[in-house]
């Protein structure tokens, strides 16, 4: 295939320095590693599942993408442009292009805006020169694409509910008609029921507009539904990424193995019988990581080599990469 | 006889927008060492009918019908009453563990206080006890972390403290609020794991108060599925997984994403849930019902009981009563 990767992340590093450890003023702070050396590649129309325990850097990753958080090292390719580091002028015409929905539906909506105008702030504010009529009428439109009544357009969002408000969120994103859209945890806060209808909007969205999406989220499953590539991190380091099926089908990190056996299955019979591979303890800080490989401290399998060096990702075939030379 | 005999269980508020139905006419029985699973979206009245038997409901809330634990009413119970079958009897845990511990007060004594309240024991009585009881929810280091204060605890630690606390007094029943909701899977899995090692130890009855239908399966012998403060479905776990009747529990089982199985559309449930201030006439699921009927709109179906013990509220009979679920044994390995 010669379709060229509409993003392309390489070594991306996001390191918080913490000044308050710091014993002089002359040392250099410490730093504690959201995201230390991340790679993707993202095609358009592909979706990414990113997966990881609270506190693996996953949120961190797509906020550096996106230019929330600067990322400290590596590069971050959108169209074969080099965006880390971009001015905020410039940063502003990227973001035309990457839009955002948030895990808190109703957090992430101005309480005293109407839905009308939450929907057309993106718009508003990079194309101040749409008159007032084409903004109500793309308003509608995406209205009517997310499944919301046009008629509620003057609404508050608190009189909507959390499915309908991430709905909401979803209008917002779209209306700049973007080529990818981050979703963080976008259906972690919703009822099962919710859930679905949610999920099932984004994949008909997506073909309709032939969006990307990076879809982060701690729900396994629901990952496996939309993804069709996942990345599963760990402790800011990237330990196994996949085609969708190969990677629920035959996972070969022990993190990974570890994640999927310890999801719960909605059948009583096979869930009693169903062997979970327990880890052991908490994660480890980020301030003061293990050494060598990340996952050690928790890890079943491993043994003394792993202190020594940081495994790199090995290449299994059919983009199949696993940071553990035990995986083989 | 029976640990936990509700019948008729009604739980109503009263409002300046009128009065809200939140748990009708709810009846189940619980035996010692049984585990309840009670299921439904948010604001379905699952946490509500919790509050209820343990005496927590909102100043505004009114109670009918009747709850007997080990053949005693503990509904309308006096405070000085209820603080006896609280904790001695029954606990509850709570869903969010940061926000159940006091955190300005270690978490010694927040637990040595149980035993010294309500079981009379010295203050050094209580600590071996305590530290006991944390070595049994599998608290690495439990002697020194009787000197921590909760925030240098991880979410799941947190959870275990609050497990070990609810089982000082060893109840006999213990109320669990959607206890692994906040906790990545990974923890989840570790603290399902030590409550149904509990459970079999202990003996102690649990109602699990969840909305993920995986940690059902895995713990729960009985499911009582919930619906805008109704019970839609009640049976063993088996029968509700395998053979449900209720197009409401159905309509759940499928609309889950499942690692076990392929798919491209995920099945769905239309519409919002109700709200309780404006219930429609006649069944409360009647606009997101797949099989909805004239009959369902007029009135609301009443809770059947059939020779099984199961219940079910629906006019709607399957007429072929199929399995959902196809059986893939060991299809996740």
């Amino acid at each position: 295939m010669s379709i060229e990767p509409i993003l392309k992340v390489r070594d991306v590093k996001v390191h918080f320095p913490i000044h308050k450890a710091k014993k002089w003023p002359w040392d250099k702070a410490p730093a504690l590693k959201a995201v230390d050396g991340v790679s993707i590649d993202l095609y358009p129309g592909e979706t990414l599942g990113v997966v990881g325990e609270s506190g693996c850097g996953k949120s961190t990753f797509a906020r550096a993408i996106i230019g929330l958080v600067k990322a400290t090292e590596g590069k971050i390719e959108w169209n074969g442009k080099d965006i880390v580091g971009l001015s905020h002028k410039d940063m502003n015409e990227v973001r035309k292009d990457i839009q955002m929905i948030f895990q808190d539906p109703l957090a992430s909506l101005n309480p005293r805006m109407t839905i009308g105008d939450i929907i057309a702030e993106p718009l508003r504010n990079y194309y101040p020169e749409t008159s007032k009529e084409v903004v109500v009428q793309s308003v509608r439109e995406m209205m009517t694409k997310v499944g919301l009544l046009p008629n509620v357009i003057n609404r508050y969002p608190h009189e909507f509910s959390g499915g309908q408000c991430q709905r909401i969120g979803i209008a917002r994103a779209l209306i700049l008609k973007p080529k990818l859209i981050i979703c963080d945890e976008p259906v972690s806060a919703l009822d099962v029921s919710i859930q679905a209808q949610v999920v099932n909007l984004l994949k008909e969205i997506q073909k309709e507009m032939g969006l990307s999406l990076i879809f982060i989220a701690h729900d396994l499953s629901v990952v496996k539904h939309i993804s069709d590539r996942v990345l599963v991190m760990y402790l800011g380091n990237e330990v196994e990424t996949a085609k969708s099926a190969p990677i629920y089908a035959d996972p070969r990190h022990p993190y990974t193995k570890a994640l999927l056996s310890a999801v719960p299955i909605p059948d009583p019979r096979l869930e009693r019988a169903k062997v979970v591979e327990l880890l052991e303890g908490d994660l480890p800080s980020p301030i003061n990581p293990p050494s060598g490989c990340v996952f050690r401290t928790r890890c079943p399998i491993a043994d003394a080599s792993c202190a020594k060096d940081r495994p790199r990702l090995i290449d299994l075939g059919q983009e199949h990469y696993v940071a553990c030379p035990k995986a083989l | 006889m029976s640990l936990l005999d509700v019948d008729n269980l009604r739980v109503r508020f009263t409002t300046p927008d009128g009065d809200v139905t939140a748990v009708n006419n709810m009846t189940f029985t619980l035996n010692a060492g049984e585990t309840l699973g009670l299921v439904g979206e948010s604001g379905s009245g699952k946490s509500q009918t919790a509050f209820a038997l343990m005496g927590l409901l909102a100043k505004n809330g009114i109670i009918e019908g009747s709850a007997l634990f080990e053949g005693k009413n503990i509904l309308g119970l006096s405070e000085t009453e209820l603080n006896k079958v609280r904790a001695e009897q029954i606990a509850m845990i709570f869903q969010d563990p940061m926000t159940s511990l006091n955190p300005y007060v270690k978490i010694g004594p927040q637990l040595t206080e149980v035993l010294q309240l309500h079981k009379g024991m010295s203050k050094k009585e209580a600590f071996e006890e305590s530290v006991k009881m944390l070595d049994a929810v599998k608290m690495p280091e439990a002697r020194k972390r009787m000197d921590m204060y909760p925030h240098e605890f991880s979410g799941g630690m947190r959870q275990r403290v609050m497990i070990a606390m609810a089982l000082l007094c060893s109840p006999k029943l213990l109320i669990a609020d959607e206890p692994t909701t906040a906790l990545d899977v990974t923890v989840q899995a570790q603290i399902m794991d030590l409550l149904n090692e509990l459970k079999s130890e202990f003996n102690t009855a649990i109602i699990m108060i969840t909305h993920d239908l995986g940690v059902v399966a895995g713990i729960c012998d009985k499911v009582l599925v919930m619906y805008a403060g109704r019970t839609m479905e009640y049976g063993t776990t088996d029968e509700v997984f395998y053979d449900p009747r209720h197009p409401y529990s159905i309509g759940l089982l499928e609309a889950i994403p499942r690692l076990d199985t392929e798919g491209e559309i995920l099945p769905t449930i239309p519409g919002n849930p109700p709200n309780l201030l404006n219930l429609p006439q006649g069944c409360p699921f009647q606009d997101r019902c797949a099989h909805v009927m004239d009959k369902c709109r007029q009135e609301a179906p009443a809770l059947e009981t059939f020779a099984d013990g199961r219940q079910k509220a629906c006019h709607w009979t399957p007429e072929i009563i199929t399995s959902t679920t196809v059986q893939t044994e060991g299809a996740l390995t």
